[in-house]
């Protein structure tokens, strides 16, 4: 474990992170990682690669499944010692910032960065292990397009000498990687094709037959991946399955494992310790946990864009399903999103929606002819369903609003 | 309508034109033609297929610079979107869609040549015009108000040969003032993505102009439950 000694100013600046953080938590305005890592990034705008000197880091990114890849790995690398992380999903430098300075000199970090910020947070943390999980479209009032965002991370990684990890399944990830002079390929899936029919090379069609693909106008195509997804479990490098028995649920949740490993296997972790300590991980800030009220056993899971529905609806049992959407700031303020989303697979089931803009999704399902029941808070839900199972799928702050009504379930 | 009797929607280049939602504009057409009784064929033609020419509605979606300028080219080249219009087809389309049926318009800062279906030019604005946007539509449409999203950084200048869609009251639309334009069967709109989900009658006033009949009134309880809660978003 490194001892170096932080330069005064960062010291400084770091107990000011921890004290600012602290005070925000006591006085009960958030988890304070973020009005933390501001204080402290003010005192010493080079605190985060104060602190990050001296550890060896991962960094995770992509549009989808940052929080959890990035909690799997963190249960991967714990093997080796102490790992820092960004656990609540703080994932700008400020964020990274404060989880560095509260965790105080670790070995390991393992940070999921926001895909906007990946350049930035590769120039502060000198990283040894990237992995880019997908690209897709996100909140398209304020996220770059897609194919501008796998320009960036393309033109980031070509400058640097760094060990990448990558989706081998997204076309866009494989284009953004693909310059790096070292990558992994892992096959995690792309359950969504809709931003990425057009080549980000070229701009011909991209042709897709079962897991291949390729460019119909240039050379770009799927790599030969190093670890698949298979059936329950995980293909390594050598050709051995491992199965793989998570308490999170759905295939995209075995797909965040396979990354984990593959990032963990840079580090020397056998694959059977990974993931043992990656079958312990229950829920993710409130995702998949299962909570009890009133007789009904909820899950929350948590989808931001059309991507992460059409997991989700992957996910989720066939049993009552509550929708909840808002689109207060950090949801995005444009609904249009609803219509790039097909919820036929929840046709039959007993569908309940709620949310500030419940009436988007009323109209969004009536023209998909799928009967739903709207409710005007969580409260009444509980309320119309039978004792039993309820599935609740809900956006960013649709969620936080009902984690809140069940006391921040984490 | 076409001879077949069906009601033919083509999507014109979903691989070059649609973003956020687009789809949603061809989903509310045949769903409200379907809730008449209109049979429906909805295609999908993408950029490098010949465009049909015997459709009834073409719609056209948004777009980044590039995409947005191929698909221009390649429309002028196509020819079909022209035979069509001159067939008496309708078009509907939006923010780059609608940009790309004037005279011409600016991508990656480069005046491009549009398919002059509609007397309008577009350049680039100071700034990105993002948000809701709502206007009083042009009375000769005998419509209510337009309620939509924008998200675009084009300013348009109507020519006199089209009629503004709508007097903006809220947002920006073409530059502050008039919002869309519409001439003959054909009309744009910078209300991206699923305009027609907070317009059914405008989705109406489409199938009208395609089908030539009045079309039997539907259970818009709950379109009309999101337009007055955008409406009165904008309003306070
Ligand atoms: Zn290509």
């Amino acid at each position: 474990m490194t001892t170096k000694k932080l330069p005064m100013r960062a010291k400084l600046a770091t107990s000011a992170t921890r004290s600012a953080a602290a005070l925000s938590r006591a006085t009960g305005r958030g988890d304070g990682s973020v009005i933390g890592g501001r204080i402290g990034l003010m005192i010493d705008p080079n605190l985060l690669a104060e602190l990050a000197s001296g550890r060896q880091i991962v960094l995770i990114s992509g549009t989808n499944g940052k929080t959890t890849t990035t909690r799997l790995t963190t249960a991967a690398m714990s093997v080796l010692g102490n790992v820092a992380t960004n656990g609540l999903g703080a994932n700008m430098p400020t964020g990274h910032t404060s989880a560095l300075a509260k965790a105080g000199p670790t070995p390991y970090a393992v940070l999921e960065v926001d895909e906007h910020y990946l350049d930035q947070v590769l120039d502060a943390t000198h990283p040894r292990v990237v992995a880019l999980l997908n690209l897709s479209r996100d909140q398209l009032d304020r996220a770059k397009e897609v194919a501008m965002m796998a320009a960036l991370w393309r033109e980031s990684l070509a400058k640097r000498d760094i060990q990448v990890v990558a989706n081998a399944d997204d076309p866009m990830v494989t284009w953004a990687a693909q310059v790096a002079e070292h990558v992994t390929w892992v096959a995690a899936g792309q359950r969504w094709h809709d931003d990425s029919w057009v080549c980000p090379e070229c701009g011909a069609t991209i042709e897709r037959m079962g897991d291949a693909w390729w460019c119909s106008g240039c050379t770009l195509h799927r790599p030969v991946p190093q670890w698949t997804v298979q059936h329950d479990g995980v293909v390594d490098p050598t050709g051995t399955y491992h199965e793989v028995k998570l308490q999170l649920p759905g295939r995209v949740n075995r797909a965040n494992a396979a990354t984990a490993l593959a990032v963990a296997a840079h580090f020397r972790v056998r694959i059977a310790d990974a993931l043992a300590r990656m079958t312990e991980v229950k829920s993710i800030a409130g995702r998949y946990a299962m909570v009890e009220r009133d007789g009904r056993m909820i899950r929350l899971l948590l989808s931001k864009n059309p991507a992460g529905w059409l997991e989700a609806f992957d996910m989720a049992d066939n049993v009552p399903t509550l929708l909840a959407i808002n689109a207060r700031d950090p949801d995005g303020l444009d609904t249009s999103w609803l219509y790039d989303v097909d919820f036929s697979p929840l046709r039959g089931r007993h569908v309940l929606i709620t949310g500030d803009r419940a009436m988007d999704l009323a109209v969004r399902l009536t023209v998909n002819g799928i009967a739903f029941q709207h409710v005007p808070s969580f409260g009444r839900a509980l309320a119309s369903v039978p004792p039993g199972r309820l599935e609740v799928i809900a956006n960013y702050t649709a969620f936080q609003d009902i984690r809140a009504e069940l006391d921040r379930v984490n | 309508m076409s001879t077949d009797s069906q009601l033919r929607l083509v999507w014109v280049y979903p691989d070059l034109l649609s973003t956020y939602g687009d789809r949603g504009n061809l989903l509310i057409l045949a769903h409200r033609a379907g809730l008449r009784g209109l049979p429906v064929a909805s295609v999908e033609v993408r950029s490098d297929q010949a465009l049909p020419v015997d459709g009834d509605i073409y719609l056209l979606g948004g777009g980044e610079d590039g995409p947005q300028s191929l698909a221009s080219q390649r429309l002028l080249a196509d020819g079909g979107l022209h035979r069509a219009v001159d067939r008496g087809a309708v078009v509907f389309a939006v923010c780059a869609g609608y940009q790309l049926l004037g005279n011409s318009f600016y991508a990656k800062g480069t005046e491009c040549r549009g398919l002059e279906l509609l007397d309008l030019t577009s350049d680039r604005g100071p700034s990105r015009a993002v948000g809701e946007l709502a206007g009083d539509i042009d009375s000769r449409l005998g419509l209510p108000r337009l309620t939509g999203f924008e998200n675009h950084g084009g300013r348009t200048h109507l020519g006199p040969e089209v009629y503004p869609l709508a007097r903006v009251t809220t947002g920006i639309g073409n530059d502050g003032q008039t919002e869309g334009a519409w001439r003959g069967k054909i009309l744009g709109t910078y209300s991206h993505g699923p305009a027609l989900a907070r317009n059914p009658a405008l989705a109406d006033l489409l199938l009208r102009w395609a089908t030539g009949s009045m079309l039997p009134p539907v259970d818009d309880a709950w379109p009309d439950a999101l337009r007055k809660e955008r409406l009165s978003a904008v309003a306070s």
